[in-house]
Order: C-alpha cells, then sequence, then structure tokens
C-alpha cells in the first residue's frame, strides 16, 4: 500500500541524507529494516501512536541546534565505581573509555560484531526491534537499526564488580547521533548498566536487551540536562523464564524527549520493572510510551511513570499492558502520574490494558494534580519554608518511582540531581 | 505570651463569618484551656494563628511575645515559637517521619540564626524522646503519619512538640481518639514541657485531659465567641451539666 504523500515525502527527505553504514555481517539486517521504514515511513502527526507528540523535528532531514551544557558542571554517577565507556556525539571515544575488559562481561563496539564473529549479537541486533514492530509500527526504531554506526554489544555471562556506564556526551552544537547497543544476559548472570548525557542535539538511540532465564539486568539512566536537545530512544527486552529486568529513567530538561519501551516476558516467572521520573519546567515536553506484553505463565510487570511539570511543560504516558491467551497469573501494574506546580502545564495519559487470559491480577491507574495544600501547611506550620517544604512534597511525589533504583547509592544520585533541579528553580 | 484582641475572621471563599471578636491571652507558665461544643471555632482559632490559609482576618490581632503573628508566613510563626498539635495530623507519604523531624528542626534554628543539628545529635535526642512516648524507631522510618493509629499520630504530634520546642503550644484535641493509656502518655509529655516560659492553650472536649494536665484558666467558646472565662471548677461543670446551662446563661 502506497503511503501517505506527507509521510512518503518526510521520509524520503529524511533518507536522503543518510548513508548506510558499510560492510559486514550487519548488512542483511541494516538492510532489511532499512526496507521496513520504507515500507511504514516516519512517524508523522497523523498517527494514532503520535497523537501527542509532535514527530516533526525528531524526523527532519536537518537536525536541531542545542546549546552545549557543561557536563563537567554536573557530573553523573561519579562517586560511582564504573567502567566507562564514552561517546561523543555519538562516537565511540576510546581516549575518554575505560578499557573495554572487566571480569564477567565481554564488551565490543558493534562494528566489531563481524568481525569478531560475535554470533549471540548477530541473533539480537534488529532482531528485538523488528519483533517490536507489531502490533505498533516504530519506524524511528528501524531507522536507526538501519543507520546506526556506532555502539556496543555487551555480553553478561557473570556478574561483573561493578556498573558500566554509558556515557553520552554532546560537544557540538549541531550533531545527530546515533546510538544501537545489543545487550544479552546469560543464564545466572547480573549486571548494571548506568546511561547518561544528552548525546547530541539530536539523538536516536535503540537498545536490544536479550535476557536469558534466571538473567538479571538493572538499567538505570539520567538523559542529559541541555535544555534544547531533543531525543528518540526504544528499549526492546525480551525476558526468559525467572529474569529479572529493572529500568528507571530520570529526565530532568530536553525539548523533547520520546522514550519508548517494549517488554517482552517470555518466560515463566519473570520480573519486568519499568520506572521513570521527569521534571519539566516551560519548553519541555516528555513522552514515555510502554508496551508489556506478557507470554508466560506467573509473570510481574509493573510500570512507575511520575512526572512534575511546571511553566507549560507538557507531559505524556502512553503504557499498555498486553496479556496474552494462555498468561496465567499474571500480575501486571501501570501507574502513571504528575505534578502540575502551577496551572500552565498538561499532562496526557492513555493507558491500556488487553486481557486474553482469565486468571489475572491487572491494575492501572493515572492521576493528575496539584501540590496537597493540607500538607504544605502541615511541613510550614513546623517551620519548614515553603520553598523546602515544596521540594520535599516533590521529591515524594517522584519518590515511588525512584524506589524501583535497587541500589541504594545509585538512588541516591538520581535525588541528588533531582533536589538540584528544584533547588535552581525557587 | 500569647494575645488575642477582638479577632473577626471569615473564610475566605464564601461569605461566612466564624469567629465573631475573641478575646484571649495566655501567659508564659500557663495553661489555659478551651472547651466548647463542635463548630464553635476551636479550630479555626487554632488555624488561624499558625497561618493557614482560606480565612480572612477582618478584624482584631494576634501577637506571640509582642511580635504581630498575622503578619507572618506559617513557617516563621513556628520560629517564633508557635505550635500547633493537629486534631488531624496530616499523612505525608514519601517524606519519612525522621527526615520530616531533622527539616523541621534545622530550618528553625536557621531561622533564628542558630547552628544546625548534626544528624548524630539529632539521633541521640528523637531517640530519647522518642522512647518516653513510646514511639519505636520503626515509626520514626515510617512516612509521616502514613498508616499510624490515631492514638500513634497524637503521640507523633506530641514528638514533634518536645522536638521544637516552642514558646506557645495549641493542642487542638489532642485527646480525641486516645485510649486512657495513650492519654496518660500524651499527658506527661505536654507535662513534661510545662515550664515558666512557655504557655499551653489546650482545646479539647473532656475533663478527662485536665485531670492530666491541669489548667490555670478555662474558656469556653461558643458561636465565634469567649462566652465564658473561670477556674479549673469550670470544667468540671462543664463535664457534669454539658453546655446548656453557660449557653443559656449568657443568652
Ligand atoms: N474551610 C472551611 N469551609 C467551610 N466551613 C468551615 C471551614 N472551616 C470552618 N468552617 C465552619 O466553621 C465553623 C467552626 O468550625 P471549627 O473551627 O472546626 O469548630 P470546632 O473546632 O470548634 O468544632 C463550623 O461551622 C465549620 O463548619
Ligand atoms: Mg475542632
Amino acid at each position: 500500500m502506497a503511503l501517505p504523500e506527507l509521510k512518503q515525502s518526510a521520509t524520503e527527505a529524511r533518507l536522503a541524507t543518510m548513508e548506510l553504514p558499510t560492510g559486514g555481517c550487519l548488512k542483511a539486517a541494516r538492510q532489511a529494516a532499512l526496507s521496513r521504514v520504507q515500507t511504514m515511513g516516519l512517524p508523522t502527526r497523523r498517527d494514532e501512536y503520535w497523537k501527542y507528540t509532535r514527530p516533526e523535528t525528531l524526523v527532519s532531514a536537518e537536525a536541531n541546534t542545542a546549546a552545549v551544557f557543561d557536563h563537567d558542571e554536573a557530573p553523573m554517577f561519579d562517586g560511582q565505581d564504573r567502567l566507562k565507556i564514552v561517546f561523543v556525539d555519538g562516537v565511540f571515544d576510546a581516549e575518554a573509555s575505560d578499557e573495554l575488559a572487566l571480569e564477567g562481561v565481554q564488551i565490543d563496539r558493534i562494528e566489531d560484531i563481524c568481525c569478531k564473529d560475535i554470533h549471540w549479537a548477530k541473533d539480537v541486533y534488529g532482531v528485538l526491534e523488528a519483533r517490536g514492530q507489531s502490533p505498533v509500527e516504530r519506524p524511528l526504531a528501524a531507522l536507526n537499526t538501519a543507520f546506526a554506526a556506532d555502539g556496543v554489544a555487551i555480553h553478561v555471562t557473570g556478574t561483573p564488580s561493578k556498573p558500566i556506564n554509558l556515557i553520552y556526551i554532546h560537544a557540538e552544537e549541531q550533531s545527530d547521533a546515533i546510538l544501537h547497543h545489543v545487550i544479552r544476559v546469560e543464564p545466572g548472570a547480573e549486571a548494571t548498566i548506568l546511561e547518561n548525557g544528552p548525546a547530541a542535539s539530536r539523538f536516536n538511540k535503540c537498545v536490544e536487551i536479550d535476557v536469558a532465564d534466571t538473567g538479571k539486568l538493572h538499567l538505570v539512566r539520567a538523559q542529559g540536562r541541555d535544555h534544547e536537545r531533543r531525543a528518540a530512544t526504544h528499549l526492546f527486552a525480551r525476558l526468559g523464564a525467572e529474569s529479572v529486568f529493572k529500568s528507571f529513567t530520570l529526565t530532568v530538561n530536553g525539548v523533547l524527549t520520546r522514550n519508548e519501551a517494549v517488554i517482552e516476558l517470555t518466560g515463566d516467572d519473570a520480573i519486568a520493572h519499568i520506572a521513570g521520573a521527569c521534571v519539566g519546567d516551560g519548553e519541555f515536553h516528555h513522552d514515555d510510551t510502554v508496551f508489556i506484553t506478557h507470554d508466560a505463565v506467573n509473570c510481574e510487570s509493573r510500570q512507575v511513570f511520575k512526572k512534575v511539570l511546571r511553566n507549560g511543560a507538557t507531559g505524556v504516558f502512553q503504557g499498555k499492558i498486553l496479556v496474552k491467551d494462555g498468561a496465567q497469573k499474571t500480575d501486571g501494574y501501570q501507574i502513571s502520574q504528575s505534578l502540575m506546580l502551577d496551572e500552565d502545564s498538561q499532562f496526557l495519559a492513555k493507558p491500556e490494558l488487553e486481557i486474553y487470559a482469565d486468571d489475572v491480577a491487572c491494575s492501572h491507574g493515572s492521576t493528575s494534580g496539584a501540590i496537597d495544600e493540607n500538607a504544605l501547611f502541615y511541613l510550614r506550620a513546623r517551620g519548614v519554608p515553603k520553598e523546602l517544604a515544596t521540594d520535599l512534597l516533590t521529591l515524594s511525589f517522584l519518590a515511588e518511582a525512584v524506589e524501583e533504583i535497587e541500589s541504594a547509592e545509585i538512588a541516591e544520585d538520581i535525588n541528588a540531581r533531582l533536589e538540584g533541579w528544584l533547588a535552581r528553580r525557587r | 505570651m500569647l494575645e488575642i484582641k477582638n479577632l473577626h475572621v471569615q473564610l475566605e471563599e464564601e461569605d461566612k463569618q466564624i469567629l465573631k471578636g475573641v478575646d484571649l491571652k495566655v501567659e508564659a507558665g500557663k495553661v489555659h484551656a478551651i472547651m466548647g461544643p463542635n463548630g464553635s471555632g476551636k479550630s479555626t482559632l487554632s488555624y488561624v494563628l499558625s497561618g493557614k490559609g482560606g480565612y480572612e482576618v477582618t478584624e482584631g490581632s494576634a501577637s506571640l511575645a509582642g511580635d504581630d503573628l498575622l503578619d507572618m508566613e506559617p513557617e516563621e510563626r513556628a520560629a517564633a515559637g508557635l505550635f500547633l498539635a493537629f486534631q488531624y495530623p496530616v499523612e505525608i507519604p514519601g517524606v519519612g517521619n525522621m527526615t520530616f523531624l531533622r527539616t523541621a528542626v534545622n530550618a528553625q534554628r536557621k531561622a533564628r540564626g542558630e547552628d544546625e543539628l548534626s544528624a548524630a545529635d539529632f539521633l541521640k535526642v528523637v531517640r530519647a524522646k522518642a522512647k518516653t512516648l513510646k514511639i519505636d524507631a520503626d515509626m520514626l522510618k515510617r512516612p509521616v503519619n502514613v498508616g499510624f493509629s490515631g492514638g500513634e499520630k497524637k503521640r507523633n504530634e506530641i514528638l514533634q512538640m518536645a522536638m521544637l520546642e516552642p514558646k506557645m503550644c495549641i493542642l487542638d484535641e489532642t485527646d480525641s481518639g486516645l485510649d486512657v493509656d495513650a492519654m496518660k502518655l500524651v499527658s506527661e509529655g505536654v507535662n513534661a514541657l510545662r515550664d515558666a516560659g512557655r504557655g499551653f492553650l489546650v482545646i479539647t472536649h473532656y475533663q478527662r485531659l485536665l485531670d492530666h494536665i491541669k489548667p490555670d484558666v478555662v474558656h469556653i467558646m461558643a458561636n465565634g465567641r469567649i462566652i465564658k472565662t473561670g477556674g479549673p471548677e469550670l470544667a468540671l461543670e462543664v463535664e457534669q451539666n454539658g453546655y446548656a446551662d453557660i449557653l443559656a446563661e449568657v443568652a
């Protein structure tokens, strides 16, 4: 079927500026992804899935500019003992990175997947993304699979002693970064991956995660503070039996962020938690789009998304739990909430449940509200100044999401950044 | 200590007058009690004094140790030494009780130009005071008042009062919802704070509390006014005969 005119021309304009990375065994995967993009077309504002977020600037041939924030001023995860992998405007920086060696994990750049013949990575690259294209199309992810020239393949075979920190530095005012990572966690293995930084003025990132039976993966990311940056990210995860996947995302600032997560629980007794806390002031549009599929027995999924909005900021949440026929004993929970610090902001939420099994417990809720005046007065009556009391209540609103982070030290880093953000806005 | 003159208060949102000329003076070192039928304006008085929004003072004044209270923000009133033990303590999910207490104590110290208490010093003091009120470590860790029983909430109010060491304490129906043992604990907590430099205003329906916290002066409030003032015997009279006689007397 021919694409609508607007979609066709936008897609052609974007593709005209791009070149497929050459060579190697990923060529077929990239070409298949390119055909997916051509068939689906890039998103336009007419698409139902993009009803609340305008995709034009994420799709345009030329990337937006964004003033560069001094990342040394507020380093993230600095106190953590970690293995650093640095990308500058989407390009791996060997100088700034640690040696890619850590017991219990094998880390390679995706360009080496072929010459090193890393089989598992070939079985993941573009594969989970392609699975995630149905029932809803995610053309920006296919675009990423086709054109990403950099990224890492992380193979977790044991329990590394420290987290792996992917650091995304934004250096040029106008930069258009596309990164693609693949991660495989073997049975019984467990790792923590940290991500931070804006990456570029425009960032398209895709991560495919394959967690084998009884594997565990923790993912904590802090999306950069640069005000004008734009980002579209995709996370595709497939979980085996008794595996655990936990993800938390902090977003402060950024004019436009669309974070999609597609999680498939394919083995019995698997657990998937995905959480997000975002704080936005003024020109800020933040969209969490989540799709969780239960396709096995006795799995648990939990979505906790909290947004603090002020000065005309917009928060979007589209979250779906799909329980397939036979996925009995599913325990699904979804909450999306916004805290409005003034009357100018908006929160758009579309929570969905689709259930084809009869023995399941699923709940979802979405609320939007202001600071609790009674709680505020109670704190003030005890001598806590209004601004500090408001901050405390704001942090307490976000707490349910931040509490999804397993490591107390990492949660502290996240809270410190939130406190800083609030303090600067008094 | 606390001086209220001809205080008139109405609701901000609707044209409804609640306090219709309240005069009251609580001296340092004294305990005053206010009794009165439901809806007479007792809680409103305590809220207006502590600075809750939604009320408009149309006439009159209120001062604490000579400083105009009505001009101050709620947190300034607290730092100046005013404390209200709430009739309905507020639950604050996500804020730990200990964090709450430490933030409050240090905010007041800071406002008064004093050094903040170190975490270790604070912990020591809080533990000692919590113990006398039978507040266990778990209650200190939990979010403020969340999942607390009625009695636990009231004991938590008294703990806050003990930590903040205010000059003027207003207790709004702190006895409601307390069993006999809890009443004793709370009263002992209050009595331990009785001091020549501190004033108390105890709002209650029952003589029972006043058996434990002996008042110097008892006021009866009805329909937005103090209609009668007397000694401790006035509370006994209310206990025996209710408010009907007193109301009839002044009508
Ligand atoms: N915020 C409010 N909105 C509406 N009515 C109020 C409000 N606050 C107090 N009132 C009314 O004012 C009167 C006095 O209430 P209150 O001060 O709570 O009395 P008391 O504590 O003596 O029982 C009651 O009639 C009550 O309904
Ligand atoms: Mg009352």
